[in-house]
């Protein structure tokens, strides 16, 4: 036990006398959160429109207006001919095009309905998809004007009721993704090189022949690192939710400790590429070329993960930070309890125990 | 030249006989590129969808088949009130609640009109949109086909429907593979020439053998060189496997020529190494290089563009992302392989390119010292 503390100690002063690394560790995640906090949106402020309006009656001449006073759209030029929408869009002066077919207003009365062309730029389908959706919204919301109008509010008629973001804004989607990631990242890294850095520079040696056992070499490594890692969490969560504003329904304690239990699987994770490598070249380029765009793309940050193909869905069962993400999601937005999330917690805390019994079943105690 | 000849012999043994960096430099970025290209979407399909029907005629029950024969939605049980409702919603068994009240199809004979609420999960405002657009599209029908047999003679459809008829030009199924594929090729060519260079000198520093080459009479420009050189080819290699496995796994249009991408993805690599090389003429250890490439490695990545558009990001941030070579190089890679741009249409973010990496060289080799401290 004395030599372990004597261990602990030594992994500190490893960390805090070197200046440098330990500013960087603190600030960098810190410095991220608050740019991509403000910077990751998925809202578009006025999209650029073209109108092509064949048929400039009353009708299309109200629903121009209700786009223009949507909020989303800002009237960039009104058109004349197929041409010129072609022409508008290889030029970038507009993101969307409508047309509107001859003689709208009169068909909308003959026929009952009336077709407009909604064209978009498909080669970037983000942008394009989410300016159809404010498209479909301003609308849904023509109709439903034109309906209250004519008195005959008709049929069954839905009350939408947005849920736990009645605003639907993408600051609360997106912070818990950008924490979820920061903080995967930077603890994977973190330890991802500390045992490594000892084979390398030959003070391996040492401990091997210290009375240390793998078990107390590791759990050594990672406990100062989790200290560490602590503050990064409450500072993060702090920014979330003041500079932010992401809202905490849930119990802000619950989050702490689930923040930290997923501190310890990522500091895990990191210990076991450290175990498994034998280079701090190779271990790092794991912990950050292997886990970068796997922690974007497959933890449900930016992309749902209910609409990719079934092998991406079984794959990204294995992201640590699809879980995480669940939960932390759940206890700010939806207030969840830990009765909600308890079969997310039970996997990260499977998904730390495999990994460090894995690193320390695989931590050589003989020089090779 | 002899020098320059040596120093990259040296440099590229080291990179093949190092066996644990092999499969990382040529395998690891090629299986993310297959595996991760099919991850972007936003289709919203399969919603789970529970329903609180607290009317049970014949009216409610075929709203509520329409709602689960409709192929958006995937019922995933039923709710009796409205707390039920919600903590369904938090349990993540749905994502819409679709509650026909009490007297529903009373209402709707006597009256004409009766509501029914949608609480719909709005986490992802986005898909939240798009459930209730699912959602009124199926209402509406529902009112067209039915309406007319509950209410004798009551005109129900007053007002006319207005039909949208979307087309989205240059990549008309809105593919998702054809615009990530080349963005995360970009990403992952950055990623190793990256760290790659970030960690040359710094780890030669550590070990102690920079010594040895500066007690040697090799010249500032003739090192750098022969650091650049071996991670510039490597970098068009690792390219060119990206642009074969984009053409014949993901048949990504190639309408631009190839050359222009290669001759892009030169200065591109430029910028890149000569980055990487100052990071780590700049920083003491491995650890710290490390960090510093991590750190900004990130931002690129995130602020490219590549994930979510820089149109949506505020000003201030749309112009910190001029600063950003990866968000050029996505932008031409896109441009010339999607809409066939030549030249001249990229002409712009080409020249940001060459004067970054001319600046990033000059402070390289001008940061590099042959003295230690």
């Amino acid at each position: 036990m004395q030599s372990f503390i004597g261990f602990l100690q030594k992994e500190f002063y490893h960390i805090f006398r070197d200046r440098r690394t330990a500013m960087i560790l603190f600030g960098m995640p810190l410095i991220q959160l608050l740019l991509f906090g403000f910077a990751i949106r998925n809202e578009i402020q006025d999209v650029k429109l073209g109108v092509y309006d064949q048929s400039r009656d009353t009708v299309t001449k109200e629903i121009i207006d209700k786009f223009a006073s949507s909020g989303y759209f800002v009237l960039s030029r009104e058109l004349q001919s197929q041409h010129e929408i072609e022409e508008a869009f290889s030029a970038g002066n507009i993101t969307e095009a409508l047309v509107f077919e001859p003689g709208f207003a009169e068909r909308l009365q003959r026929d009952g309905k009336a077709n407009v062309q909604v064209i978009t730029d498909g080669s970037n389908p983000n942008v394009s998809r989410i300016v159809s959706g404010y498209t479909a919204a301003v609308l849904q919301d023509y109709r439903n004007s034109s309906l209250q109008r004519a008195g005959t509010e008709a049929g069954v008629v839905p009350v939408p009721l947005m849920m736990f973001n009645p605003e639907l804004k993408s600051v609360d989607l997106f912070v818990p993704g950008l924490m979820a990631l920061i903080l995967m990242l930077v603890s994977a890294l973190m330890t991802s090189i500390s045992i490594t850095r000892e084979k390398e520079n030959g003070t391996m040696e040492v401990l091997l022949v210290s009375s240390l056992r793998p078990a107390q070499i590791i759990i050594g490594k990672v406990v100062p690192y989790f200290l560490l890692s602590f503050i990064n969490v409450v500072t993060i969560i702090t920014v979330a939710s003041l500079v932010f504003g992401v809202p905490c329904r849930g119990s802000i304690l619950l989050l702490l400790l689930e923040s930290l239990l997923y501190i310890v699987t990522a500091l895990s994770l990191g210990i076991f590429i450290s175990s498994i490598t034998s280079s701090q070249q190779v271990a790092m380029m794991i912990a950050l070329g292997g886990l970068l765009l796997p922690t974007i793309l497959l933890s449900g940050f930016i992309f749902p993960i209910a609409s990719m193909p079934l092998p991406l869905r079984v794959i990204s069962n294995l992201i640590p930070a699809r879980w995480y993400l669940i939960i932390v999601r759940s206890i700010m937005l939806k207030g969840a309890g830990f009765s909600y999330i308890w079969k997310e917690t039970l996997v990260l805390v499977v998904m730390s125990t495999v990994l460090m019994a894995a690193s320390i079943k695989k931590f050589k105690i003989r020089l090779q | 030249m002899r020098t320059i000849r040596f120093i990259l012999q040296k440099e590229f043994l080291q990179i093949f006989r190092n066996r644990g960096m092999l499969p990382i430099i040529f395998v690891m970025p090629f299986i993310q590129l297959i595996i991760l290209s099919y991850a972007a979407t936003f289709d919203v399909s399969r919603v789970p969808f529970n329903l609180q029907q607290r009317d049970h005629s014949a009216t409610a029950q075929r709203l509520a088949e329409k709602f689960t024969s409709s192929g958006y939605f995937n019922l995933t049980g039923y709710s009796f009130s409205d707390r039920e409702s919600q903590s369904e919603l938090v349990a993540r068994r749905a994502d819409l609640v679709l509650v026909i009240p009490s007297n529903f199809e009373r209402d709707l004979v006597t009256t004409g009109h009766a509501p029914v609420q949608l609480m719909i999960n709005a986490e992802d405002g986005f898909s939240a949109g798009v459930i209730q657009t699912y959602a009124n599209e199926i209402v509406g029908n529902f009112n067209r086909d039915e309406l007319k047999l509950l209410i004798p003679g009551g005109e129900v459809e007053a007002v006319g429907e207005i039909g949208i008829l979307s087309s989205n030009w240059y990549n008309p199924e809105l593919k998702y593979t054809h615009y990530m594929v080349p963005g995360i090729i970009v990403i992952l060519v950055t990623l190793i020439g990256l760290f790659l260079s970030g960690m040359n000198v710094v780890r030669e520093r550590e070990i102690g053998t920079i010594d040895q080459i500066n007690v040697t009479p090799i010249k500032r420009y003739q090192f750098i060189t022969g650091k650049l050189l071996p991670f510039w080819i490597i970098g068009l290699g690792e390219l060119s496997v990206g642009l074969v496995i984009a053409r014949f796994l993901f048949h990504v249009p190639m309408l631009g020529s190839y050359w222009l991408v290669y001759l892009v993805a030169g200065i591109y690599l430029l910028v890149v190494l000569g980055m990487g090389l100052l990071i780590s003429t700049v920083t003491e250890t491995q650890q710290q290089a490390m960090f510093i490439a991590w750190f900004f490695m990130v931002i690129f990545t995130l602020l490219s563009g590549l994930f979510t558009s820089i149109e949506s990001m505020p000003h201030w941030a749309q112009t910190m992302t001029l600063f950003n070579p990866v968000r050029h190089f996505v932008d031409i890679m896109r441009r010339v392989m999607l809409k066939g741009s030549g030249v001249t249409e990229i002409a712009r973010p080409l020249s940001i390119l060459t004067a970054y990496a001319a600046v990033m060289l000059a402070l390289a080799v001008n940061r590099y010292r042959k003295v230690s401290e």
